[in-house]
């Protein structure tokens, strides 16, 4: 191993990066350009990136044995200047739910990282992947082969099913309200195919919260976001309430918790917390606030959307109410969900065009069409209010338009519908 | 422990890797069973389980990525206090996680001065920047994502380690307008100001109908240059958004002379109170200046400095701004409200005032 103790590149505008209390990553990186080659000429690329505005990478997705991607190719631009990272492409890895590791993990992925690659991860992707940087066309294979020989996997790329991430939940939140960790590797395993093979329109990411406050940041970064909620009554511990009283004055839980409230079903009188459960939407607000002395309810679930993207190509969407409520405990109702999630890439699958985001789909069809095809019925819960406008096509309240058609009934579904399981 | 692959395929399709054996013991023994949690102090959690088990994480700034050499050094750490596990957040944390008060401090010491980490991020604290792969990895870039990131954190410091704003503040970059960097309180990215440049020699490579449904707004049509197929602009109607360059390397959107950077604030995640909203444009054209980008530092200074005077506790950035109004977010950041900030694109007429309701 050649151990230099100065670095032939020069970086003046990334030695900038080297000052100031937050880590540099600069520094880390000329650290290890003493080792590895790779990784000098990579800031030697990027210097220049600096010096002129200009990005160097050229790119493409590469397939790994079997699979139909994982591999997120980089040619440089500056090849002849930096011939180290001449094809410097990550391998994508699927985390473990919520990002927990044993040191034994992470020390496993340094040592293929630093026999495969510039020895550089990134902790983690915007998706949730482990990233390995720093193979070229060779290495690539040898990196992904010693991964999956310790039983790692290849994240999702392309036209696919995209690697999938989730809140810690309930390996360390008294907040969560469904088993995010165990969901997330369940749905990963169930359609491993659909993750590593492109068969849909588009791609597709899923992330799971164990509650309204979205910690996986599912609202507006997945097309698919499973969030946690309950239906019963918020458990209130009334002592508790008493001493939070007591430790901050009734003036301060009136304007921070009370007056907070989307919905104003929550009061206090006479020192207690009277809370009108059914006009309650689950926000975690009043928990949050005083999470010693209100908790989320005991039969919990989870709403599910549909929809979530960021801004290319018809603006920014969230996420929509597909699901209102669901059980997600046991077996079964995990079949469910796989038999929704089927559905729905069916429909999508069928009738999407290339590159058509599902949430861009249900925009150009519709959403009551949308719901037909999946097999799911209206709820009023789906939307914020209903249509304003009068330039509707009644189905069923039109003359035939052929000889010998018959009028159908309104769409009933027969299928085992998810919605039923919400309290109204 | 890496090993030389065999000659025969490794098995493929193994799936997620099994959560469980990473679980630190406490986690596995109380999955499912925690009862509350309090603060200790900036970037320190206390989890309380069901029967009583106490159970601290402190919570470290890392700026994702990682030499291997500083992942092992981080092992070394959660080896040495925390029985070989730890984990990290969706916001690039580092949780280190220890079972008694006493290590808690020595824990602190080692992140600190073994790996030159900070400990914080935790509460009504700035949190570590998400960001995207800028000049290091993506092929799209018009600006870096993990320097900038780097200079904003180094501005923002006191603001990690402190939990003295209002609400929790999260912020996020993107290096074009693609925007992975996603929705957050304050948002810096990239914005383009000229029409793709085509690069007609090399468009054989691209599969040209797809290039032309890409674009949001039916600017890309076929046409024949030098004989050959390639495409054009109609440069009235594109509005420069770079889709057609995520599909076509030859479609060139960047421009290092124009390129600047805007500001977005108000997104929010979480349906918490009034549920998820959106950024919504706060200032734009600022330089694209590399290695610190001093004019991005003091555009977001303005907003958080305006934030901190006047929010109330629990309120987010965009709620703030919803109680303030626009107006008097503009009086305060001295940020100029121009006609560009009205938007132009679907769903306009919905962002516009349709009452009576001023602010006078
Ligand atoms: S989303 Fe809810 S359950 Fe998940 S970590 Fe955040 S607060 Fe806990
Ligand atoms: S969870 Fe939200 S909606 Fe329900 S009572 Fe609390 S603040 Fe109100
Ligand atoms: S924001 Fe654009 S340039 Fe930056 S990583 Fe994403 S696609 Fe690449
Ligand atoms: S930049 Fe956007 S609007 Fe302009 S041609 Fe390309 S895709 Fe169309």
């Amino acid at each position: 191993m050649v151990i230099k103790q100065k670095l032939d590149v020069k970086t003046p505008k990334l030695d900038e990066l080297e000052k100031g209390p937050w880590p540099s990553f600069i520094t880390d990186l000329k650290n290890l350009a003493k080792r590895k080659p790779a990784v000098e000429h990579l800031l030697g690329q990027m210097e220049q990136s600096y010096q002129t505005n200009t990005n160097y990478w050229t790119g493409t997705v590469l397939n790994l044995d079997g699979y139909g991607g994982g591999v997120i190719a980089r040619y440089s631009d500056l090849a002849k200047k930096f011939p180290e990272v001449a094809q410097f492409h990550t391998v994508r890895v699927i985390e473990p739910s919520g990002f927990v590791y044993s040191t034994e993990a992470l020390r496993q992925l340094c040592d293929i990282s630093d026999e495969h690659s510039a020895g550089i991860l990134q902790l983690h992707g915007m998706t949730g992947d482990i990233l390995m940087l720093g193979s070229d066309n060779k290495s690539m294979h040898s990196a992904g082969e010693a991964l999956m020989n310790n039983g790692w996997d290849i994240g999702g790329s392309g036209g696919a099913l995209r690697t999938l991430a989730c809140c810690i939940g309930p390996a360390r939140c008294e907040m969560s309200c469904f088993d995010t960790l165990e969901v997330t590797k369940k749905i990963t395993d169930t359609y491993i195919s659909e993750l590593h093979r492109p068969e849909l329109p588009y791609k597709f990411k899923f992330k799971l919260s164990g509650c309204a406050n979205d910690c996986a940041n599912s609202m507006q970064r997945s097309d698919m976001p499973i969030i946690g909620t309950w239906r019963d009554k918020i458990q209130v511990d009334h002592q508790e309430v008493e001493k939070y009283i007591a430790a901050m004055g009734e003036d301060y839980v009136i304007e921070n918790v009370i007056t907070r409230c989307p919905t104003k079903c929550i009061a206090l009188k006479n020192r207690k917390i009277e809370i009108d459960d059914s006009n309650c939407v689950h926000c975690m607000h009043c928990i949050n606030v005083m999470h010693k002395a209100l908790a989320p309810g005991k039969d919990k679930g989870v709403t599910i959307l549909l929809g979530g993207k960021r801004t290319l190509k018809i603006g920014d969407t969230m996420g929509s109410v597909i699901v209102p409520f669901m059980k997600l405990q046991t077996e079964e109702d995990m079949e469910k969900l796989i038999e929704l999630i089927r559905r729905i890439w069916d429909f999508w699958g069928e009738s999407g065009l290339e590159h058509e985001r599902v949430g861009e789909f249900i925009e150009r069809v519709g959403l009551g069409t949308f719901l037909e095809g999946i097999g799911v019925e209206p709820d009023p819960q789906m939307v914020k209010h209903p249509r304003t406008n009068s330039y509707i096509k009644f189905e069923e309240l039109t003359k035939p338009r052929m000889a010998g058609e018959t009028k159908k009934a309104p769409n009933v579904v027969d299928k085992e519908i998810e919605g039923k399981e919400t309290t109204f | 422990m890496a090993t030389t692959p065999t000659k025969k395929m490794a098995p493929r399709d193994n799936g997620a890797p099994d959560y469980k054996k990473y679980l630190h013991p406490l986690m596995l023994k109380n999955y499912g069973k925690w009862k509350y949690h309090e603060k200790v102090k900036p970037g320190v959690l206390k989890h309380v389980a069901e029967g009583g088990d106490v159970f601290y994480t402190v919570r470290a700034g890392s700026p994702r990525t990682l030499s291997v050499d500083m992942v092992r050094k981080i092992c070394d750490v959660a080896d040495k206090h925390c029985h070989g596990f730890l984990r990290f957040t969706t916001r690039c944390n580092i949780e280190f996680q220890v079972t008694s008060l006493e290590n808690v401090e020595l824990l602190i010491n080692d992140i600190n001065n073994v790996l030159g980490f900070p400990v914080g991020g935790t509460g009504n604290s700035i949190s570590n920047i998400i960001h995207t792969q800028g000049w290091m990895h993506c092929n799209l870039p018009g600006t870096d994502a993990a320097g900038s990131v780097k200079a904003l954190m180094d501005m923002l410091f006191e603001d990690f380690i402190n939990e003295r704003l209002p609400a929790r503040v999260k912020i996020s970059t993107s290096c074009c307008q693609i925007n992975c960097g996603g929705q957050a309180d304050i948002a810096i990215n990239l914005q383009h100001h000229q029409p793709p440049k085509i690069n007609h020699n090399n468009m054989q490579i691209c599969e040209l109908p797809k290039v032309v449904a890409i674009c949001p707004v039916a600017a890309i049509r076929p046409a024949t240059v030098d004989g050959k197929s390639s495409l054009e602009v109609v440069e009235e109607k594109c509005m420069y958004c770079g889709a057609c360059h995520g599909q076509c390397p030859s479609m060139e959107i960047r421009d290092p002379e124009t390129d600047t950077l805007a500001i977005w604030v108000g997104g929010k995640s979480a349906s918490t109170r009034g549920g998820p909203s959106f950024m919504k444009l706060a200032t734009f054209g600022l330089p694209n200046n590399p290695p610190r980008w001093p004019e991005v530092g003091d555009a977001v200074r303005r907003i958080l400095d305006a934030y901190k005077e006047t929010g109330k506790d629990y309120e987010r950035i965009g709620e703030w701004i919803d109680r303030i109004g626009w107006k008097r977010f503009f009086e305060m950041t001295g940020f100029k409200f121009t006609k560009y900030h009205i938007d132009t694109y679907r769903f306009a007429r919905t962002t516009f005032n349709t009452s009576t309701q001023v602010r006078l």
